[in-house]
């Protein structure tokens, strides 16, 4: 490594990860330092699921290890779970709850102080603030897209994980999430993202994570 | 507010405005309490011999009606991933949880109790027992129950298997709370059964959060 780059925060380590007893990625190395975002890339069912939901701890690596700040994130996981968002294929949207109330209590839950100030400025930069008293159930597909992101924005984390945040967006909402990811990196912040569509980062590099898979896919017809 | 308290108001909110969810457990509750006189006749001195027996186990009954959602409905729509993913350690996630199912579930039997104790007839004596067995025992019923709701999740035929789980666990502190209204309507010191009650409690309290949690790590994996 150059001396005059920035140093890594989150650094992956030949990471291995099983599946259903079926071994789907090998050897996954990266390395990502503020300001840097990574888009993982690969065909369906390649891992990049899989590999975001390792990278949030859920899932634990058949080998390899995860740092975060130098230190294994399995030794010091509170430290690390404070620091990231994670956005899933799953909006976690409530039927009953108001837009405004659900990305407060997530913000809450992220760090109570000022919540509620940081979820109104997050429903204005998804382009949602006149959803705000609108209950879950009302809302479109990419509306809940919208809230899901409004709550990681509302975060004050410094890792993002988006799991394919742009389904379901229209080009209003790419734009918008494009400014917001370009916002948070351009503040230090750090993103991990997988995504099928084209997306403008400045600075972003991809990996491509078909060369990680260790036999021929037998992918559905 | 804490994260914590934020949490078990939103729970409380969500089945609150569930509509029907909160309700369910107290009606099925004094339906099931109403259906003993039918069942065994209406003789007043049969009656106050089963007071406490039917109330008891028709509060058990009623507190794992509802328990199968408790993290389900999280689990579902990705909330779960969440706080799996959040600063909170997911030990207090379902501590709080726990706290919010009691609110809503426990403690209206708990309110409606006496009620049900003159309806059975139940000797005046062991009513204030009755109310101090359940204040006790209904948190024991929620704690255990939420053992087993982490242990179903993503389990087909959850509830039933919940049921089948659980029951079984719910016998000594059966057993403890039935002793103590004895003792008390029969002229003796109820103390003994209590303490013994309350011991179960100092054990569900610190150990059913992190059997709970363990499960809920095992489905999110």
């Amino acid at each position: 490594m150059t001396p005059d780059a920035p140093t890594p925060r989150l650094v992956a380590e030949d990471i291995d990860l099983m599946r259903g007893g079926r071994l789907l990625l090998a050897g996954v190395s990266f390395r990502l330092a503020p300001g840097q975002a990574l888009i993982l890339r690969g065909p369906n069912g390649t891992g990049k699921t899989s590999l975001l939901r390792l990278l949030a701890g859920l899932i634990k690596p058949l080998a390899g290890r995860l740092l975060w700040d130098g230190s294994p994130v399995s030794e010091e996981p509170d430290r690390y779970r404070a620091a990231l968002a994670f956005l899933g294929h799953h909006d976690a949207v409530k039927p009953t709850e108001r837009v405004a109330r659900t990305v407060a209590f997530w913000a809450a839950q992220a760090d109570p102080r000022e919540a509620e100030a940081r979820a109104v400025l997050a429903l204005d930069r998804l382009g949602i603030a006149h959803l705000a008293d609108t209950a879950g159930r009302y809302l479109s597909s990419g509306q809940r897209r919208r809230q899901a992101l409004a709550r990681i924005l509302a975060s004050p984390s410094r890792l993002w994980l988006l799991d394919e945040p742009t389904v379901g967006l229209d080009t209003d909402g790419v734009a918008r999430l494009e400014r917001v990811l370009t916002e948070h990196l351009a503040g230090g912040g750090m993103a991990v993202l997988s995504t099928h569509q084209a997306i403008r980062l400045n600075g972003a590099e991809t990996l491509e994570l078909s060369p990680f898979v260790p036999e021929p896919l037998a992918l559905d017809a | 507010m804490s994260r914590f308290g934020h949490l078990v108001a939103r729970d409380v909110r969500l089945a609150l405005s569930g509509g029907a969810d909160a309700g369910i457990a107290l009606a099925f509750f004094v339906i099931c309490v109403t259906l003993f006189p039918f069942g065994v006749g209406p003789e007043p001195t049969t009656l106050a011999r089963i007071a406490a027996g039917v109330i008891w186990i028709s509060a058990l009954l009623a507190s794992l009606l509802s328990m199968d959602r408790l993290f389900a409905g999280d689990y579902e729509d990705g909330s779960l991933d969440l706080f799996a993913t959040g600063p909170l350690p997911l030990e207090a996630v379902v501590a709080a949880k726990i706290v919010a199912h009691w609110l809503v579930t426990g403690l209206p039997l708990v309110v409606m109790s006496p009620l049900m104790g003159v309806f059975l007839n139940l000797p005046a004596a062991g009513t204030g027992v009755l109310l101090l067995t359940l204040l006790i025992g209904t948190p024991i019923l929620s704690l255990v129950g939420a053992i087993g709701a982490g242990l179903i999740l993503g389990a087909r035929r959850g509830g039933v298997l919940l049921s089948l789980l659980v029951l079984p666990l719910f016998i000594p502190p059966l057993i403890f709370a039935i002793g103590a209204i004895e003792a008390q309507i029969a002229g003796l010191t109820p103390r003994p059964h209590l303490l013994l009650l309350g011991g179960l409690l100092a054990l569900a309290v610190p150990l059913s959060p992190i059997a709970a949690a363990a499960g809920i790590r095992q489905a999110l994996q």
